[in-house]
């Protein structure tokens, strides 16, 4: 829940917050550095988790580069597969008041589980909160990419301990969070009708992004 | 290895300047009321979609495999308010058996 008070008092409600998050990504991102190993060595994986920090970017490119695809293709995927921030950060925008430096600082800790947890559900985000969330999940996000790419030979096809299923659930916590009214859930279902319909025929991310369509479609109709 | 050092750099400029986009061009002003309304649904819908194409997507088509044993026990685990490191550990636990016994 996001709180009210001191901006200290909010960012370390959001760190308690996203210590769960954090644990779950340090699972993910040993994947991520397990498969990318083989193709990237061992410090460029570390580096872009560093750098990118986005498992969706991340794991979409490196799924084309292991295909045999050029950083052409790769940086499309990762780009398309991101697009969704540009939503988040036009409805972030409004929250973050101040000069444009600290503006751009927060909105670089954008990722998916913090601004979930920061929306205040009328449209608005505390942007402290959302601060708080991220460090967890960055630093699980660093460590588990350095562990990956250290443990892979060890661990072998990351696949076989089902780690290929750490993303649907851990999106779909966020879901169970996050989509707690009726509206919100016509909203979640008409997304996810637009993802399945829309995966066979379109670029990977598109999807996604084309699911905004949904939370359009269920604001127009009168509550 | 170029192409993945280039890969990098491209997709660490390009995510910055997504997230950066909206927060600078729109500055603190607030949007109107009707924008907010839409605003209010839109993690709902992208977390749904992300949620499909991660348990049924494989590149450009879908499939059914052991991600979905997996993806069901996180539903049943969050409805019976488990705490989210079992719910997502549990998942992959859930696939892992799954692949090791079909």
């Amino acid at each position: 829940m996001v709180v009210e008070g001191a901006p200290r008092e909010r960012r370390r409600a959001g760190i308690r917050r996203g210590v769960p998050f954090g644990i779950a990504v340090f699972a993910i991102a040993v994947s991520f550095g397990v498969l990318a190993r083989p193709l990237m060595g061992p410090v460029a994986p570390i580096v872009m988790s560093i750098c990118v920090f986005s498992g969706a970017a991340q794991f979409g490119a490196l799924a084309v580069l292991l295909a045999g695809g050029g950083a052409g293709a790769a940086i499309v995927a990762g780009v398309l597969l991101n697009a969704r921030y540009l939503a988040m950060g036009l409805a972030l925008a409004p929250s973050l008041r101040g000069r444009p430096l600290s503006r751009a600082a927060f909105a670089m800790t954008t990722v998916d589980a913090s601004w979930a947890a920061a929306s205040r559900g009328d449209g608005t985000f505390d942007p402290w909160y959302m601060v708080g969330v991220s460090v967890p999940q960055y630093v699980g996000w660093v460590l588990g990419t350095v562990v990956g790419v250290s443990i892979g030979r060890v661990i072998g096809d990351p696949n076989a301990l089902g780690l290929d299923a750490l993303f649907p659930a851990f999106f779909i916590a966020l879901l169970f969070a996050e989509a707690r009214s009726r509206r919100r859930l016509a909203a979640a279902g008409g997304g996810a009708g637009i993802a399945l319909a829309l995966t066979p025929v379109v670029p990977a991310g598109l999807p996604i992004l084309a699911a905004a369509a949904a939370a359009v479609a269920v604001s127009k109709v009168r509550s | 290895m170029t192409a993945v050092w280039v890969t990098i750099a491209a997709l660490a400029l390009a995510t910055a300047a997504l997230k950066l986009a909206g927060p600078l061009a729109l500055g603190g002003r607030t949007l109107p009321v009707r924008a907010l309304g839409i605003v209010e649904l839109l993690a709902s819908a992208l977390l749904a979609a992300l949620v499909v194409v991660e348990t049924f997507g494989e590149g450009r088509s879908l499939t059914f495999d052991a991600r979905v044993l997996g993806a069901a026990f996180a539903v049943v685990a969050l409805t019976l308010r488990a705490p989210m490191i079992l719910v997502v550990l549990g998942a992959a636990a859930v696939t892992a058996v799954a692949r090791l016994l079909f």
